[in-house]
């Protein structure tokens, strides 16, 4: 295979692949054995472990998303944008993740699969909606150059939305909604360090996959574009 | 070591946590399997396309060995 296609991308992904699979597992016992049970919630607050980690991971990917895009504009390289769209996709998966994963606490916690009149995770939904049409709007233009660069327009101005909605969440007055990082926060010691680890470790799964799917559209890229050089196609 | 399963308040809350869990596992369980999938595609074009390119090589070869 290396003596027909030179495939020099995807260096990185057995460390990377190799990170994830012993951060997962390190994650999961420190969160099952060795972070304390909290008082209020009980085992319920296990979710706070995959949730939280999951909706910081996949705000940052759009953000990522968009820093992507800004430097396919400036510099027009297409592997920008294919970075970009690979890190909003990425992003939108592990966002269906967070809201389902919230659901599922929300329900637990407040006997409620969704409460409309919680700013938090009403903000979110309209971000998830947002990129959600992402894809189509992409695909729905048949030019590459012009879709990369309307799909890196449209990702520099959801990613700026990102910040300033995560902003203005905050800035609203109802908590129902648990607070985690900020001032008020004051988590145990063994509780934070579990945190960490999790989040740590999301990220590095965010981060395999998203070179998994890199490495792959560059492949299937390079196959048609060498069957288009023999003149298979 | 917290034991799992002793002095949990709560643990009628035992199945949203697991639930939680295996959904998110289940997620990236079937990316994966649609990557795989792809990959499976892939390997069969590169096949296809070895294929096609080595009798055109062999004519090459012998186009100038004739010549």
């Amino acid at each position: 295979m290396s003596r027909t296609l030179p495939l020099k991308h995807g260096r990185g992904l057995r460390p990377l692949s190799i990170a994830t699979l012993v951060a997962i597992p390190i994650a999961l016992v420190l969160v099952f054995f060795y972070a304390p049970i909290e008082a209020e919630e009980g085992f319920l607050q296990k979710i706070f472990y995959l949730h939280v980690p999951l909706a910081i991971v996949t705000l940052c990917g759009f953000v990522i998303g968009g820093l992507l895009a800004i430097v396919h504009l400036r510099t027009r390289d297409r592997q920008w944008d294919l970075r970009s769209y690979v890190a909003i996709h990425m992003s939108l998966i592990f966002g269906v993740g967070t809201l389902i994963t919230g659901s599922i606490w929300a329900r637990g916690s407040w006997g409620h699969w969704w409460v409309w009149s919680e700013p938090t995770l009403v903000s979110f939904l309209i971000v998830i909606l947002l990129y959600a049409t992402y894809q189509p709007l992409r695909f729905a233009i048949e030019d590459p150059e012009r879709q990369a660069r309307y799909a890196s327009v449209f990702a520099i101005v959801a990613g700026a939305f990102v910040p300033m909605n995560f902003l203005a969440v905050r800035l609203s007055t109802a908590y129902l909604h648990p607070r985690v990082l900020g001032s008020s926060s004051n988590l145990p010691p063994k509780m934070a360090f579990t945190f960490l680890v999790s989040l740590v470790a999301i990220s590095l799964l965010f981060a395999t996959l998203c070179s998994y799917e890199l490495t792959a559209k560059r492949t299937r890229m390079l196959l048609k574009a060498r069957s288009r050089t023999l003149g298979f196609r | 070591m917290t034991p799992l399963a002793t002095s949990i308040p709560g643990s009628s809350n035992n199945g949203y946590v697991a639930a939680a869990y295996i959904v998110f596992f289940a997620i990236v369980l079937v990316y994966v399997a649609i990557m795989a999938l792809r990959l499976t595609r892939v390997e069969r074009d590169l096949r296809a396309l070895n294929e096609r390119a080595e009798p055109s090589r062999h004519d090459e070869t012998r186009e100038r060995e004739t010549a």
